[in-house]
């Protein structure tokens, strides 16, 4: 199927996500990132954070946790992610509970190398349990002609 | 530490130097993101469509990135916008230099910000990943 602007505003299930001290901790040891905000406790409290918080490019693990919740009849191999932004409220703490919701925001096309470039923005929206917005994360997806597609992202 | 009132426009940051990126790390990146594209894991499906062997997932060289900038930011300011364009693949080896240029300074609102360009390269010139990253000062 080809990108149309028609699933602009299309969403899809709200889900919860809560975030854990010892997956905050993963995470930023994956990445080789010795910064004690992210694991010691003590230290954290003392900071401007208050507390443990979590790397910046965590809200990505969120939008992985959504898996194919919305379905937009699209072939994930044409699928490439060219560009990530994270637009934060406020940090993500550990023991935040988070409601999370993936938007179709826009579809667009722009004049490329190669021709005609199809992009995707989604939007994954998290708020705290009163509602507040914490992070956005918004992926651009580049979606490819059918030839050398053969690759693919999950999203 | 950056210091809102020492910096200036165009000016270049104390790089960081990141470990070689390692196939465990991809293993292990893989597990902690939920991104478990063979792509990254499995040398065998990596080659299958093209690739020499397995690639490191783009969203690890942005956690570079991010590493970065909360050690550029410290205690004196926090993130409120971060992000970033994927460019050349990283491989296991590749050894990332995370570097930053200061971009804008500005006021809105009362409160302080500074942009800065951010890239990602594997080597003199090999740009794997530029983006942006805004602080606020606290």
């Amino acid at each position: 199927m080809e990108l149309t602007k028609k699933i602009i505003g299309l969403s899809g299930p709200e889900f919860v996500f809560e975030v854990e001290k010892g997956h905050i901790r993963k995470f930023a040891e994956a990445i080789g990132d010795s910064n004690p905000l992210y694991v010691d406790e003590e230290y954290a409290i003392n900071t401007v954070y208050g507390g443990i918080i979590a790397p910046p490019t965590f809200p990505i693990v969120i939008g992985q946790d959504s898996g194919d919740s919305i379905d937009l009849g699209l072939n994930q191999r044409r699928m490439l992610h060219g560009e990530q932004e994270f637009i934060y409220r406020r940090p993500i703490r550990a023991g935040d509970i988070l409601y999370c919701q993936m938007k179709v925001t826009d579809v667009y096309e722009r004049e490329g190398r190669t021709g005609q470039m199809q992009f995707l923005v989604l939007d994954t929206e998290m708020k705290d349990e009163a509602g507040k917005l914490v992070v956005i994360s918004r992926t651009n997806i580049v979606y490819r002609p059918l030839k050398n597609s053969e690759t693919g992202v999950k999203l | 530490m950056l210091v809102y009132k020492e910096l200036q426009a165009g000016q270049r940051l104390e790089p960081l130097v990141k470990d070689p990126v390692s196939k465990v790390q991809l293993v292990k990146y893989a597990g902690a993101s939920g991104d478990f594209n063979p792509l990254h894991t499995d040398d065998a499906f990596a080659q299958k469509i093209g690739m020499q062997g397995v690639i490191a997932h783009g969203m690890l060289v942005m956690g570079f990135l991010g590493e970065y900038a909360m050690k550029l930011a410290g205690d004196s300011a926090i993130l409120t916008n971060f992000k970033m364009r994927f460019g050349a693949v990283t491989v296991p080896r590749d050894s990332i230099t995370c570097s930053a240029i200061v971009n804008k300074l500005y006021e809105d609102d009362g409160q302080r910000f500074v942009s800065l360009d951010l890239f990602a390269e594997k080597g003199p010139e090999q740009v794997v990943g530029s983006g942006q990253v805004v602080l606020q000062f606290q």
